[in-house]
């Protein structure tokens, strides 16, 4: 069990682990969109560190990071086209974010710290545990930002948005959140 | 090493084919739902097929437009123009517009921008405001050199996003300059 609570709260990849950034702070502009880009990232992480666990062995270290970018491009291309078939709206509002998966840190550092060294049970456990971890850490800031600065939460009006301030929507607030977010985590883990 | 690397590819290049062939068809549905919704949505009411009725319409630029008529019991109600730009503040921005016989704005849809969150990707909000007259565009007669006030226009700006705004209107031009050149063609 320890691969997936891991990832949750004490190896968090936005929070302690400080990885994957751009997608961290560019996409969380509102509630669903953090939540949907953590989703997004979870499914194509859990994916990728099964196969490149079950393959470990057959692949050569010599070519090891491009067989695993040839991986990790392919199922996010998988859900790519998924997102653009079944949530047309969601795909709409992440646009290019959802290729750029494709060169998220988290993916390539999972799958050469954990899944290439361990088994594929533990390596599925890591990869939910960091996406969960990552998926709650992005709806967090998401919701944060969309409630600062326009007043709701996934859309649900709590007050009125003449009362927000514009700036947690755009990229200083980004900035701002995720910096207090990292504090209160860090005061919580001593 | 280079057979494991070949192998790995053709195993992937399968899967994406078997994917591509399964979420062809409900892209290709999502697609249209979303531009007859944006149709429905700009028009009057109509009952025939704008989608079956589509044709291009070439401006004065070169660029080519789609048109969408829409037609009750067969007589042209209105038009909707699915125009876009390339002068948005980040990249291109597609709009469906609709106008009535007469010129002006039914109502209109943004399709597809890219415009900074909270300024200027509030333009669907902000042009169909009907309690602001200045900014609003909705029943609007349009002309072909509408402009915003910043150069001399009449349609208000969005605060703190003009370029956005100024795409806006150069996108809702394109729209009118088709309807007008379409609507030129019916009455021959």
């Amino acid at each position: 069990m320890k691969p997936l609570t891991n990832g949750i709260l004490k190896e968090n990849p936005v929070l302690v682990l400080l990885l994957g950034m751009c997608p961290t702070l560019a996409t969380t502009t509102s509630a669903i969109n953090g939540c949907g880009m953590g989703m997004a990232t979870a499914f194509v992480l859990v994916c990728s560190n099964l196969t490149i666990s079950l393959l470990r062995n057959l692949i050569p270290d010599t070519v090891r990071i491009p067989a695993f970018v040839v991986l990790i491009a392919s199922f996010v291309t998988v859900v790519e086209m998924l997102m653009q078939a079944y949530v047309p709206a969601l795909y709409d509002s992440l646009g290019l974010f959802i290729p750029l998966i494709v060169v998220n840190c988290i993916l390539l550092g999972r799958a050469e710290a954990f899944a290439s060294k361990n088994s594929p049970v533990a390596s599925l456990l890591d990869g939910l545990g960091m996406g969960i971890g990552f998926t709650l850490a992005l709806t967090l800031l998401g919701s944060i930002r969309e409630l600062l600065g326009t007043g709701k939460i996934f859309g649900q009006t709590i007050f009125p948005e003449d009362y927000g301030l514009l700036t947690f929507v755009l990229a200083p607030g980004a900035f701002i959140v995720l910096g207090f977010l990292i504090v209160i985590v860090n005061k919580l883990k001593k | 090493m280079v057979l494991s690397l070949t192998l790995i590819s053709i195993v992937v290049a399968g899967l994406l084919a078997l994917v591509y062939g399964l979420t062809k068809d409900p892209i290709a549905l999502a697609e249209q739902q979303k531009q007859e919704k944006a149709i429905k949505e700009v028009t009057p009411g109509f009952n025939n097929n704008p989608v079956a009725e589509q044709s291009e319409v070439v401006l004065s630029t070169g660029e080519k437009l789609t048109v969408f008529p829409a037609k009750k019991d067969g007589k042209l109600v209105g038009v909707a123009v699915e125009t876009n730009t390339q002068q948005g503040f980040s990249g291109e921005i597609r709009i469906m517009a609709g106008f009535d016989m007469n010129g002006k704005v039914i109502n209109y849809t943004v399709l597809k921008h890219a415009e900074t969150p909270g300024l200027g990707a509030n333009m669907q909000a902000w042009f169909s405001d009907t309690t602001k007259p200045a900014q609003n565009v909705i029943d609007r007669q349009w002309h072909n050199d509408m402009k915003v006030t910043k150069d001399g226009g009449e349609v208000d700006a969005i605060t703190a996003a003009t370029i956005t705004s100024r795409a806006f209107i150069d996108a809702i031009n394109k729209a009118y300059e088709a309807f007008t050149v379409m609507k030129g063609g019916q009455n021959e």
